[in-house]
């Protein structure tokens, strides 16, 4: 079984990013870049897929700049077996990258295609839905286990409130909660392999996908500042305040 | 304009978020619909017809919508949206899980986790984990939105008496089918919904030690949450996490017990109304936004509050 896996190239997460003076963006000029966490966790699943037996092939696919190819070359070294770059210096939408996920899966045509549920800059948590729905494959949301049994996968999947279990037939989606796995660090001799795998650039003229947006993002501010209050000296004063002060119990 | 909001429910009930939804409708105005899809779903659509501004109710009662699956879900929603000029539903699980496919169908971007309407095409929303605030504009025939519930008060549950309608559809794509589920069974209020939450993190050092946080949540009415580090170090299930990648979360009152106060943490509870942080970390980024702080041993400090309240 061929597994298709969706990676995104954003700001660390250990970063703390700072909005442009102009309010035009976030400035990430010399801001660590890294693989989206959630993203590593739908490689980290692919590659145990293929431990068991189950995958037999790991494409990795990213939509970005050219820089998005370091993304890449670490999912290889993790074990995916080659890579594909749709390369576009725009900001895509999550409708946009979901089309041009579309064209891909079209070309290597994966039994199960595992993406994050979200990037941890943009804060969609909409690709993989807009994937499925523009393949017409189910799709497993959030998932925090994936089961393969013949032509079928089983998703249990973190709801609000508890976890569901549901079947997809395959081709299907799934998206990676933070539950899923813990992903593995790539060693280095793997990461020496890696630079010798394929990685095939291609771009969304070549794919016949228009990347045009119904969104525009008209400005981007700082969140209004929350100040620091007091510190209380014990408890009975702390009571005291959320009676008498704040009104709250 | 008529603007589409989709319920949220389990048939029987709809929940609360459903009236923050409908709020977010009435601030971008039009006449609103509420379309209800489940299965035996009437108590669900009798109730959304009494919430104050809805106009109508829309009721697509079918086993094919009985788990709110998706794959059959969204088609509906994207048949009946296409007429609309807004199609809005709730940040929650269930909601992100149905809209952006219903956006992909009507080929328009969808914008996510809206925090405020500032026009009937311009609204705010979180991103880099709330660590900035995007204005987006969309010029969509139907605008495609997701609302974060806490963003907005919610309107009267009753009041209202809007007309009912059934609809005769039946998507059944047959890609999908629900297997089971385990919700956590819990005599609190829920924790988005609760006017006062407790919340314990890396310093309640293991799971047992969150019965300290349960006597106090009991003593207060309020609902129990958990920070990442709390979580990812299996103390509790991750259906208590609070923060950006779990809940977020506005209670009156928010008491941190043991949270360091991490970026993501912080987006989760930041708008709550009063913060309380108690943490022996006297440094702790918790206190740089918390109303109230005590720097003590949580272990001395939260039985004495059970007590003291």
């Amino acid at each position: 079984m061929k597994v298709l896996v969706a990676v995104k190239r954003v700001v660390d997460y250990n970063v703390k990013v700072r909005v442009k003076a102009d309010n035009s963006g976030v400035d990430l000029a010399n801001v660590k870049m890294s693989m989206n966490p959630f993203c590593e966790i739908a490689v980290e699943e692919a590659v145990r897929l293929k431990e068991k037996g189950v995958a037999t092939e790991i494409v990795v696919v990213s939509i970005g700049p050219t820089t998005a190819q370091e993304q890449l070359r670490t999912a290889l070294a993790l074990g995916a077996d080659r890579a594909i770059l749709v390369e576009s210096a725009e900001d895509l939408t999550s409708l946009a990258v979901a089309k041009l996920l579309k064209a891909v899966v079209d070309k290597a045509q994966p039994q199960l295609v595992i993406l994050g549920k979200q990037a941890i800059d943009s804060d969609n948590n909409q690709t993989g839905q807009m994937l499925a729905a523009l393949s017409g494959y189910g799709q497993g949301t959030f998932a925090s286990n994936v089961e393969i049994s013949g032509d079928s996968v089983a998703v249990t999947r973190e709801v609000d409130g508890g976890a569901q279990t549901v079947s997809l037939k395959l081709p299907a989606i799934v998206t990676t909660d933070l539950r899923l796995n813990e992903p593995r660090y790539a060693s280095l001799p793997n990461i020496m392999k890696a630079k010798k795998k394929p990685l095939e650039v291609l771009t969304p003229d070549a794919l016949g996908v228009s990347t045009a947006s119904t969104n525009k993002t008209v400005k981007v501010e700082a969140p209004a500042a929350r100040s620091a209050g007091i510190k209380v000296k014990s408890v009975a004063e702390l009571v005291e305040k959320l009676k008498n002060e704040a009104k709250v119990i | 304009m008529t603007i589409l909001v989709i319920a949220e429910h389990d048939n029987k009930v709809v929940a609360p978020a459903t009236l923050n939804i409908v709020a977010a409708a009435v601030k971008i105005g039009g006449d609103i619909h509420v379309l209800v899809a489940g299965q035996g779903a009437g108590a669900a659509a009798e109730a959304a017809a009494k919430i104050a501004g809805v106009a109508k109710v829309l009721v697509a009662d079918n086993a094919a919508y009985a788990h709110q699956l998706p794959e059959n879900v969204a088609p509906l929603v994207a048949e009946l949206g296409a007429g609309y000029s807004h199609i809005l539903a709730a940040a929650t699980s269930n909601g992100k899980n149905i809209l952006p496919r219903v956006a992909a169908q009507l080929d328009v971007d969808q914008i996510s986790e809206i925090i405020s309407v500032e026009s009937a095409d311009t609204f705010k929303r979180p991103i880099y984990a709330g660590n900035a605030i995007a204005t987006v504009q969309s010029n969509a025939a139907v605008k495609v939105i997701t609302v974060r519930a806490t963003g907005f008060d919610p309107v009267a549950a009753e009041g209202g008496s809007a007309s009912v309608e059934a609809i005769a559809a039946a998507h059944d794509a047959g890609t999908s089918s629900f297997v089971g589920e385990e919700l956590a069974k819990s005599d609190r209020p829920e924790l988005t919904a609760a006017k006062i939450v407790v919340s314990g993190g890396r310093g309640m050092q293991n799971g047992d030690n969150f019965k300290h946080l349960y006597a106090l949540a009991d003593k207060l009415g309020a609902a129990v949450g958990a920070s990442r580090a709390a979580v990812d170090a299996g103390f509790v299930p991750n259906d208590m996490q609070v923060g950006q990648t779990g809940k977020i979360v506005a209670p009156q009152l928010y008491i941190a017990v043991g949270i360091s106060g991490a970026i993501q943490h912080l987006a989760g509870m930041k708008d709550s109304k009063v913060i309380v942080a108690i943490n022996k970390d006297e440094e702790a980024p918790i206190f740089q936004v918390a109303d109230y702080g005590l720097v003590a041993d949580l272990f001395e400090a939260v039985p004495e509050l059970v007590l003291t309240i």
